[in-house]
Order: structure tokens, then C-alpha cells, then sequence
């Protein structure tokens, strides 16, 4: 299928005359994940990997084949893939399981989300941060002279900027900093909706990612790890079903994956995370579309008076920021939102890069598979009407 | 004039308008008009905590009423703040104390009255009421 066909299967636009931008926040979801999830629920809703019924074994196969599912979809093994509650528990079980106490520096770019900055401040680690180039790309000669000086360090870098759309080259970086014998782990938030993700090529340690940017439910999303790191690292919480043996004194635990998911899992999240995933593998031009959308809204945008664009570079992708001189980017997210044109201001998570910009924060578009020209038409028009009423 | 009372009057002010965008607009010709702050008050301390601009707020006792004077680097913001400060300044604290925030709910403003949402504006609500309650001689 291609992408200009699908907005009629996500039942919010039949339902809401609403332009939405705001896609890098989160998605909306096709009746094939709505499905999915209600199926578990009115069919064989129970619990997984314990009991002996029927219906448990279903769920249980549902389960893993899910994780089967979205393994795939990243190019890794289902062994390799642990499921969280999103990117941010992703980054938090990496801190406290691998890193505290084995790293005492951590390396990460300008452009980290705030998810992929406080789980390492939250450890008390040493935070070095990689130099950038004018157009907001890493300084690979920065970053080779920072791993110089750091080696055996983690090092944690975003794979497209939830702010500006930067897509960096993590084969690249990754490659270098293994060199340094460097443990690196991608925040994939973004990527996971917008690029195809191989993580054997990009031969990444660890990639984190969310369901709900990528079509699926919120409040699930997976860790991979490469499997001798996940096997050397202890438990990141504790709870039922992660165990092989427990006395009051003393536990043995299982395996990767299963014993980073302790307590009852979120099953329909997870079987509606599958299907998302399956559900974008049919879109044909999911990426060639992204391009066309985000040039598009270039053009547009450059054509209106003392716009400036964050997102100028060749490699960006999902989303475009901006300011207007002179105006506050919240006058226009409100004037837009009552225009019925829903996007994002302010500093996107992401203030470190706001400040060293010296600004406050942007406007920010960020696209989807059902999003059309028309949809930046209608807010290029509810812009000049938001500028005009606010000079 | 009560704070409810006034808060009705303004509220039957923004009804007049039957296109959403004309509202705002009266609330960016509010924000506009809004005196501003003496620069000595722009300053960390008097910088009320918002997720997306900028609102500094500064209170004190004149005459035994609550003053309050406001500032923000947006104008909606300001409009509003325009808004609270009409609706609360020159108040005795038991005026203030008396009156709920949920009584602007009838403003119709999702800017203002949304739970929790880390705005400027609730945050400056929050310090309005606070200082009423801190202050004595008012």
C-alpha cells in the first residue's frame, strides 16, 4: 500500500477534523492495532509465561511471537530483544544494569533528548559532550579527538534528533568508537518510524525504542542488546516470571530477555506494538514519502518572511523546526491548535541544544505515513494567519 | 465587584465572539496593552516555572490590598496574564482566599484552567494564591 492510502484506515480522522503534526510526540494508531489489542482483551486476555491453561499458552505465544515480530523488523534476534515500557525505560535499564559502576564516562551529542541525559546524571556519571558542526552534525574529527581522550567509555547518541530531525551517521560513529573500545547504545526513538534499522549492520551494543511513534500503543517499547551484554547484566527490576529459583535469601534468574521483565508485562501493548510493526512493513513509500513531505514544507516555510529553519542540513528526516523572528513560538502553536492544526513548541525535551542555540525553543513540525501536502497547506495558511495576528 | 463576578463579566466579554480566532485575537490586543514589568522584577526570582514561555510575577501590599503586576515573553500569555492580574489585583487576601480557581472554568480557556499542565500560567495562578496566603497586612 502506499502512504497517500492510509489515512482511511486510522479511525481518529474520520472521527476528527484535525491536522496533526505532532507525530515525533506520538502517533496515531490504524484499526489494525486498535484490533489487535481488542483482540487480546475479548478473546484470550490472561497472563503469560506461567499457568499451564489453554489461554495462557495463547497469550504466551502471542507474546513472544510479537517479539519475534519487532526483532526482526530491527534485524536482531528475538533472544536479543527486551521489552520496556518505551526508549526511556530502554536508557534507564542500560544505566543501571550495564553502565553504573562499570563506566564512570559517558560521551553523548548536543542533540539528546532529556531521556537520553538523566538516566547517566541519575548514576552520578561523568558526561563528555561531542562536539558539532554549524548545521547541528556531529564534528567526526570532535568526536574522534573526545574518544581519544576517553576511551572504554559508554557512548549514547540519538539516531534522529527528536528536535531538528538530524539523522546521524551511526554506522560510522559507531564503528569509530569501537575502535576506542567504546560501548555504544542508539536512542532509536525517532529512527524506528523513519529509516530502516539494521542493527547487525549498524553493528549498534544496544538500540532503544518506542511503540507509540511508530503506530503502535503507548507505554511499550524494547531495548536489543547484544546477547553476551544482556547475559552479563543483572536484573533491572525484580518481580514474578523472571526467576528460576527463589528462597527468602537468595534467587537465580532466567535468561535473556525474560529476566529484564519482571512482574505481569504489558501483553496487548505488546501484541499492538507487533501489529504496528507489521502494519508499517505494507506501507511501500513510507520513507520516500517522509522526503517529499519534509522538502515540501522546506520550500513552504522559506518562502515566509523571517522564518528560520533549524533543519537546513541534507540528512534530516520526520521533522522540520523553526522560529519566526520576533514572535514566540507558543503564540503559534495556540493560534494554529485553534485553527485546528495540532503541533509541537517549545524545547522538545531536548534543552541543552536550546541553549547552546540561544534560543528558547522552535516550532516543530514532524510527519507521518497518513500526512499529505494538503496538511502543510493548511498550516502554511493557518501560519500567515497566526503571523498576521501577531505582529 | 467580587472575583466571581468579575470573572463573569470577562467571560461574557469572549463569548461575544462567535469565531475562535476573533477571541484570541482580543487576547493578543490584551497582551499588547499589557504594561510591562519594571526590568528589576524580570529577574530569576520573580520567574514563574513554565514548560513553554516565559512569566514573571511580582506582589506586594498597597493600602491593604494585594497588588499583583505580571509580565510573559508571549503574548497570548500576556493576554492572559492581563486576564488574572484584572481579575485579582487590588484584592484583600480574603477575597482572594475566598475565590476558587476552578471559577475560571467558565473563561473557556484551556490555556488557563488545564490540570497540570506545566504552563506559566498555572504557575502564576499557583503564586497568586500563595502569596495571599503568606502575606499578613493585606
Amino acid at each position: 500500500m502506499k502512504s497517500r492510502d492510509c489515512k482511511k484506515d486510522f479511525p481518529f480522522f474520520s472521527n476528527e477534523s484535525i491536522t496533526y503534526l505532532d507525530n515525533a510526540a506520538t502517533t496515531q494508531k490504524p484499526q489494525v492495532v486498535l484490533d489487535a489489542v481488542n483482540a487480546y482483551y475479548t478473546h484470550y486476555c490472561s497472563n503469560t509465561h506461567r499457568g499451564s491453561h489453554d489461554l495462557g499458552n495463547q497469550a504466551t505465544i502471542a507474546y513472544e511471537k510479537s517479539r519475534e515480530v519487532i526483532a526482526q523488523f530491527i534485524g536482531a534476534e528475538s533472544r536479543e530483544l527486551v521489552f520496556t515500557r518505551g526508549t526511556t525505560e530502554a536508557i534507564n535499564l542500560v544505566a543501571q544494569s550495564f553502565v553504573a559502576g562499570n563506566f564512570s564516562t559517558v560521551l553523548l551529542s548536543h542533540l539528546e533528548h532529556h531521556s537520553n541525559i538523566l538516566p547517566w546524571q541519575m548514576h552520578g556519571l561523568n558526561i563528555e559532550v561531542i562536539p558539532m558542526d554549524d548545521n547541528l552534525n556531529i564534528d567526526i574529527e570532535g568526536f574522534h579527538e573526545l574518544l581519544q581522550e576517553n576511551p572504554k567509555s559508554f557512548v549514547s547518541i540519538t539516531h534522529i534528533s527528536n528536535a531538528f530531525g538530524i539523522i546521524n551517521p551511526v554506522k560510522e560513529l559507531i564503528a569509530l568508537a569501537h575502535e576506542y573500545e567504546c560501548v555504544v547504545l542508539i536512542d532509536g526513538a525517532q529512527a524506528l518510524a523513519h529509516t530502516t534499522i539494521d542493527v547487525k549492520d549498524i553493528n549498534a551494543d544496544f538500540y532503544a525504542v518506542s511503540a507509540h511513534k511508530v503506530y503502535g500503543p503507548t507505554g511499550i517499547g524494547a531495548l536489543y542488546g547484544k546477547y553476551e551484554l544482556l547475559s552479563q547484566m543483572p536484573p533491572y527490576q525484580g518481580g514474578g516470571s523472571m526467576i528460576k529459583d527463589v528462597t527468602f535469601h537468595d534467587a537465580t534468574f532466567l535468561d535473556p530477555p525474560l529476566r529484564f521483565e519482571a512482574g505481569t508485562q504489558a501483553i496487548a501493548q505488546v501484541i499492538g506494538f507487533a501489529a504496528a510493526v507489521n502494519y508499517l512493513s505494507s506501507i511501500e513509500d513510507s520513507q520516500s514519502h517522509d522526503k517529499e513531505l519534509m522538502d515540501y514544507a522546506k520550500s513552504e516555510l522559506k518562502r515566509i518572511d523571517n522564518v528560520i529553519l533549524y533543519s537546513e542540513a541534507e540528512n534530516v528526516c520526520g521533522n522540520i523546526s523553526f522560529t519566526l523572528h520576533g514572535i514566540h513560538h507558543d503564540d503559534i502553536a495556540i493560534l494554529l491548535s485553534k485553527q485546528k492544526i495540532m503541533l509541537r513548541s517549545g524545547h522538545h525535551c531536548a534543552l541543552p541544544i536550546m541553549r547552546t542555540l540561544g534560543i528558547e525553543g522552535t516550532v516543530r513540525l514532524s510527519f507521518a505515513i497518513y500526512n499529505s501536502k494538503e496538511d502543510i497547506d493548511l498550516t502554511i495558511e493557518a501560519l500567515y494567519k497566526a503571523i498576521k495576528m501577531l505582529s | 465587584m467580587s472575583i466571581k463576578e468579575d470573572i463573569e463579566n470577562l467571560a461574557f466579554e469572549l463569548e461575544l465572539f462567535d469565531d475562535v480566532m476573533d477571541k484570541y485575537e482580543y487576547i493578543i490586543e490584551m497582551g499588547k496593552s499589557l504594561k510591562d514589568l519594571n526590568a528589576k522584577y524580570k529577574t530569576e526570582i520573580y520567574r514563574v516555572q513554565g514548560c513553554q514561555s516565559q512569566v514573571w510575577l511580582h506582589a506586594y501590599v498597597k493600602k491593604g490590598q494585594i497588588r499583583y503586576e505580571a509580565d510573559g515573553d508571549a503574548l497570548i500569555v500576556r493576554g492572559l496574564i492581563a486576564m488574572l492580574i484584572r481579575i485579582y489585583s487590588k484584592r484583600s487576601r480574603e477575597e482572594i482566599l475566598q475565590s476558587e480557581i476552578s471559577d475560571l472554568e467558565v473563561l473557556g480557556l484551556s490555556e488557563i484552567i488545564t490540570a497540570g499542565r506545566q504552563n506559566g500560567i498555572a504557575s502564576m495562578l499557583k503564586r497568586i494564591y500563595d502569596y495571599a496566603k503568606e502575606v499578613h497586612d493585606a
